[in-house]
């Protein structure tokens, strides 16, 4: 079952002013993410991640498409009681305790007061927040922020969570610490779905990625099925060749390096390789090795991001 | 409604731990204790000195924390981004806004009381009776923040706590004049200024009805059904911004 189901969703920003350009923030983008996945959203900043997230949670209205969140349309009040939610860079109230921070979303959320009691001295305890538990949250560093961020988004026990940027300005302790608790909520049967611009991340920890740029969902999968598709560059490995003549013998190659007798060429892809060995031995050159390079979910992201066609 | 409550708490407790209300508070027992002092200065109708100054702290104190927290009652909370995860609540946008007015009206009514048991005490020590008009003045004070209150929560759900502040206070004096308003519309030949300035009439709120500080002062007190007709009308009016505040507010985007 589809837990987020997203169908032709076009943001158009009106402009202020009559002679001003409206801005297309999403154009035409539709994914689905399925129960119990963790789903990475990625995207170079400014290609409509937040856009999408707020229409998620309605905090904004899509211009045309459709969004479902658990079977309902996004934005539905009731439905909102079992997802849980992270904004980017969240500001939160810094006069109030962390304590009182969490009894303030959960009482929201609409949970009676033995549960949250509970709540809070479980998520605390799982934030490495308990001794912070009276302290006002102006006093907590960023890391404690995000981290009592993320408790405000769980204290309902929600069966969604949607997290925008939560590793973003985090160290990489922290960064760690949010993925393992991301991977924890999977355990627990949670469906994630949150966006990042920070690749590794998304490598690490997601079933799923969709990559956005410019409003449009470019590629949607598997990391490694959506990596494989990608041909990456090729690595032949040769010796008996004169330096001053290679680039005649290899006109394509992207990269020469030489140690010692042996030349090191790399060509952009795997299409070059067949023309590449056989103008080597005629040339009198001995073929050592030709190794595919594992094409990277960097590369295939800075390729959809450049627009550039995919090998 | 538990939602509202939550809401409106919150926002009581985030004006409690805020400092600028403790010093508008201190201002205003500074400004009613002054008042004594100007009042021995006078020659003649001291105590009246000392009521009128202490319902005037009493107004203005009450109308800068109306203005200054009522501007940025929404607008802060977008800003800041901490309506995002309100919004991420099982909490309709309706049920925020009457919840962060109802958290500054809370706040208010603490404030005023305050300020009334002050301004009280500071008249029975210099011997001056508290008069029944006093609290008739102070509850029309009162009625008269609950416009402003709304003024600023309406100009605070879409545009920036700057252009709020101007706005509410622009409207807070024309509110005041409004009965030149009608006096223009009454001696203009002209029938467009007649239209305009009758039509200006009743749109703006006139918070001259609601300023009865001048028969407090001196003591008379106000017909029971002018004190009825002057809240009601003003309730209304405050009803009436909310209701279109919360139009404004369930249309925009975050």
């Amino acid at each position: 079952m589809d837990v987020i189901l997203i169908d032709g969703l076009t943001k158009v920003y009106k402009p202020n002013w009559p002679w001003q350009k409206p801005v297309k923030g999403l154009d035409g983008l539709s994914l689905s993410v399925s129960r119990g996945e963790i789903y990475g959203f990625l995207g170079p900043n400014g290609a409509g991640k937040t856009t999408t997230l707020k229409i998620l949670m309605g905090l904004m209205r899509p211009t045309s498409g459709t969004a479902e969140l658990l079977g309902q349309p996004a934005g539905d009040i009731h439905t909102r009681r079992r997802i849980g939610f992270l904004p980017e860079a969240p500001y939160f109230y810094d006069y109030l305790t962390a304590e009182e921070f969490l009894g303030f979303y959960g009482c929201l959320a609409g949970l009676d007061r033995s549960t949250l009691a509970r709540r809070i001295t479980e998520l605390l305890d799982l934030m490495g927040l308990t001794e912070a538990r009276t302290r006002q949250l102006r006093t907590f560093s960023k890391g404690m922020l995000q981290r009592i961020g993320l408790a405000q988004a769980l204290i309902h026990d929600p069966e969604l969570v949607i997290l925008d940027e939560p590793m973003s300005g985090l160290d990489p302790i922290g960064r760690k610490q949010v993925r393992d608790l991301i991977l924890n909520l999977r355990e627990q049967g949670k469906t994630v779905f949150f966006s990042t611009h920070i690749i590794p991340d998304v490598e690490m920890i997601c079933d799923r990625v969709g990559i956005v740029v410019k409003g449009r969902l470019l590629a949607s999968g598997r990391v490694d099925e959506l990596v494989s598709r990608h041909a990456g560059p090729v690595e032949i490995v040769c010796d008996g060749l004169l330096p001053e003549r290679v680039a005649e013998i290899v006109p394509k190659a992207a990269k020469v390096l030489w140690r010692g007798s042996q030349c090191m060429i790399v060509l952009p892809n795997s299409d070059l390789v067949d023309g590449a060995v056989e103008n080597i031995r005629r040339h009198g050159g001995r073929l050592i090795s030709v190794t595919p390079q594992k094409g990277s979910l960097e590369e295939l992201f800075v390729a959809q991001s450049e627009d550039r066609p995919l090998a | 409604m538990t939602s509202i409550l939550v809401i409106a708490l919150n926002s009581f407790r985030e004006t409690l731990r805020d400092k600028i209300l403790y010093n508008l508070l201190i201002f205003a027992v500074l400004l009613i204790g002054a008042s004594v002092l100007l009042g021995e200065l006078t020659i003649a109708e001291h105590k009246k000195v000392v009521t009128d100054m202490g319902l005037a702290a009493i107004n203005l104190i009450g109308i800068l924390i109306a203005v200054f927290v009522g501007i940025g009652l929404v607008s802060k909370e977008i800003e800041r981004r901490t309506v995002y995860t309100i919004m991420a609540r099982p909490i309709s946008r309706t049920q925020f806004l009457l919840g962060k007015y109802a958290g500054l009206v809370l706040t208010l009514s603490v404030n005023v009381l305050i300020m009334m048991a002050v301004f009280s005490v500071t008249l029975l020590l210099s011997g001056a009776l508290v008069h029944i008009a006093l609290f008739q003045a102070v509850a029309l004070i009162f009625v008269e923040l609950l416009v402003v209150t709304a003024v600023a929560l309406l100009f605070s759900t879409f545009s920036s706590a700057t252009l709020s502040a101007i706005l509410t206070l622009a409207i807070y004096v024309i509110g005041h004049l409004t009965a030149d308003l009608r006096g223009i519309a009454a001696k203009t030949e002209s029938v467009v200024l007649k239209w305009l300035t009758e039509g200006l009439y009743y749109v703006f709120p006139n918070l001259e009805m609601l300023n009865v500080k001048g028969q407090g002062a001196w003591g008379i007190s106000i017909p029971l059904s002018y004190q009825v007709v002057a809240s009601t009308y003003g309730i209304l009016y405050a009803a009436l911004l909310l209701m279109v505040a919360c139009v404004v507010f369930q249309r925009r985007d975050f």
